[in-house]
């Protein structure tokens, strides 16, 4: 038992703090418990540290929005925080979406649909096209373009304040991510991932290989939802530098040999 | 000569996949700006008092719904999906729940992004719900039942502007020679669309109910004095109507009135 929860630490404490997050900002709508109100987009902590999504907040600037201290200060709180400690510690450890993903995931591992498909036929670059693409039409409309179609905005605003049709999003993501492409949104359309990919590379909490310790087992790439990251298992001694990792830990949980773990990114160069 | 030919494939499919990748974009930004601009022309949404304009409102508010967990009387709702509005931007709707209009507008300053602006709802720097313009009651008199002349005041006493924003006119009932009509009148300049009114409304349907202002209300331009009222020719100095010279325009209207040459003539 106690190397089971050992073997999911990462895993509990990610569900841990999803739900709580979810739940705090359910509590301030519904009864007033005003710890943590608002939503993804834009919140606030304790009605004074004001908190806001730097991906919307980038599309409104192209929009043209005229924006408050209030939201600048909150998207400066939140890029820092990711800068250093994160990555893509939000996809991994906030989105709600993550544990429809990861059970799309997780099934597919069991019965085995990996095997069937080896080669995934899209290319993990798209979310880049595609947050480029949203801040181009937020230009040309006037409106960020990417809010009014966001599942996850839909998702997350859905728990929080009602869902309406937004079980539809739901439903999609987890058929896409089950039978159409494995990892198909979070590692290959969402922007958003692609966002925080882009501030992830600066953060300090990296996974650390280690070569000598690795036994080629291959756990981590099969568990790993952004394996190209891992590229250097079985060959070398390396942290993980790119921002798409999603500092999720599976593959730290999953090695038997102690070859992964978590390590403060070294800035020196060698 | 084996390299070269191979350069000269990756050469194609370089050419090839790029024109794939603009194709898929042009399609995708084509498809997705389409959406975006359909979601956004609903014009019948009522906001939160404040709100800015609808265009610079959709343009700067960030959807995190604080003004809905702000309003006491659970008024406002976000778009949620399926709701053919704007998705994820406040709304209500006044037959199910009005505005309640507090003095103090929980929702307005909790707004990080001042898509609901205080400033449009300040007065001699105090918050006043009073300037708010979420919208202006209308009235359908052919389903208004005062206007058929049964007694009936409900809009007008769930008014909290009551006596300002509705009125009851009085006229006599010709059919009947002995009865009253006691017909609401909306003053549009006061009214702030809180929707009490279109709450109350005893009717299946309201017969009362509250439109956006830009919506509901014509616009007369500023050729068009009233003649009696002095403080109206003042809009003129702000007139933004070019002058439109014309030949018959070129005389003095009294001149123009009192020739009948162009009549006589022919």
């Amino acid at each position: 038992m106690n190397n089971l929860i050992f073997k999911h630490r990462f895993l509990i404490a990610r569900r841990i703090t999803q739900v709580t997050i979810m739940f705090l900002y359910f509590a301030a709508n519904a009864w007033g418990f005003n710890f943590l109100m608002g939503n993804l987009s834009s919140s606030k902590i304790l009605n004074t540290i004001p908190l806001s999504d730097p991906y919307a907040v980038l599309q409104m600037l192209a929009a043209g929005a005229v924006l408050s201290a209030d939201v600048l200060g909150g998207v400066f709180i939140i890029i820092l925080f990711y800068m250093f400690f994160g990555g893509r510690a939000f996809c991994s450890y906030v989105c709600p979406v993550n544990m429809i993903t990861d059970l799309s995931n997780y099934i597919r591992r069991k019965f085995g649909f990996n095997k069937i498909q080896k080669r995934q036929p899209a290319s993990r670059n798209i979310r880049y096209y595609v947050l480029a693409l949203s801040l181009i039409i937020s230009f040309i409309m006037g409106y960020a373009a990417f809010e009014f179609i966001s599942p996850v905005a839909m998702i997350q605003r859905g728990i929080i304040f009602g869902l309406g049709f937004g079980w539809a999003a739901i439903l999609i993501i987890f058929l896409f991510d089950l039978f159409v492409l494995k990892n198909g949104w979070c590692g290959h359309i969402c922007p958003i991932g692609g966002f925080y990919s882009l501030i992830g590379r600066f953060s300090f909490i990296r996974v650390h290989h280690n070569h000598e310790n690795c036994t080629a087992c291959m756990k981590c790439k099969e568990v790993c939802p952004e394996s190209q990251v891992l590229f250097m298992i079985t060959k070398d001694s390396l942290p993980v530098t790119s921002g798409e990792c999603t500092n999720c830990g599976r593959c730290v949980e999953v090695c038997d040999d102690e070859a992964l773990n978590f390590s403060i990114k070294n800035y020196k160069r060698k | 000569m084996n390299t070269k030919k191979d350069q000269k494939m990756n050469r194609r499919e370089f050419f090839l996949n790029g024109a794939r990748a603009l194709g898929l974009t042009a399609l995708g930004g084509l498809v997705w700006s389409a959406y975006v601009d359909e979601v956004t022309a609903s014009s019948l949404l009522l906001r939160p008092p404040g709100a800015l304009d609808e265009k610079e409102f959709l343009k700067s508010c960030i959807k995190c719904g604080m003004c809905v967990e702000a309003c006491p009387y659970d008024t406002l709702k976000l778009a949620k999906p399926g709701d053919n509005k704007p998705l994820g931007t406040p709304y209500f709707v006044p037959r199910d729940i009005p505005c309640y209009m507090c003095p103090d507008i929980p929702c307005v300053p909790v707004c990080p992004t001042d898509a609901l602006d205080e400033k449009k709802v300040t007065k001699n720097n105090k918050l006043d719900i009073k300037e708010a313009s979420m919208g202006v009651a209308v009235i359908d008199q052919s389903s208004c039942i005062a206007f058929w002349g049964i007694q009936c005041d409900a809009c007008y006493r769930a008014c909290p502007l009551l006596g300002e924003a509705i009125t009851i006119e009085y006229t006599k009932n010709e059919r009947t020679g002995k009865h009253a009509f006691l017909k609401p009148v909306v003053h549009t300049d006061v009214c702030t669309g809180c929707g009490l009114c279109e709450k109350a409304c005893v009717t299946k349907k309201a017969a009362i109910f509250v439109l956006p202002k830009e919506v509901a209300l014509g616009k007369a331009g500023d050729y068009y004095i009233k003649g009696w009222d002095k403080k109206d020719e003042q809009r003129l100095q702000k007139a933004t109507n070019k002058i439109n010279k014309t030949k018959i325009s070129e005389r003095k209207a009294v001149d123009s009135l009192n020739d009948l040459g162009g009549i006589l003539d022919e």
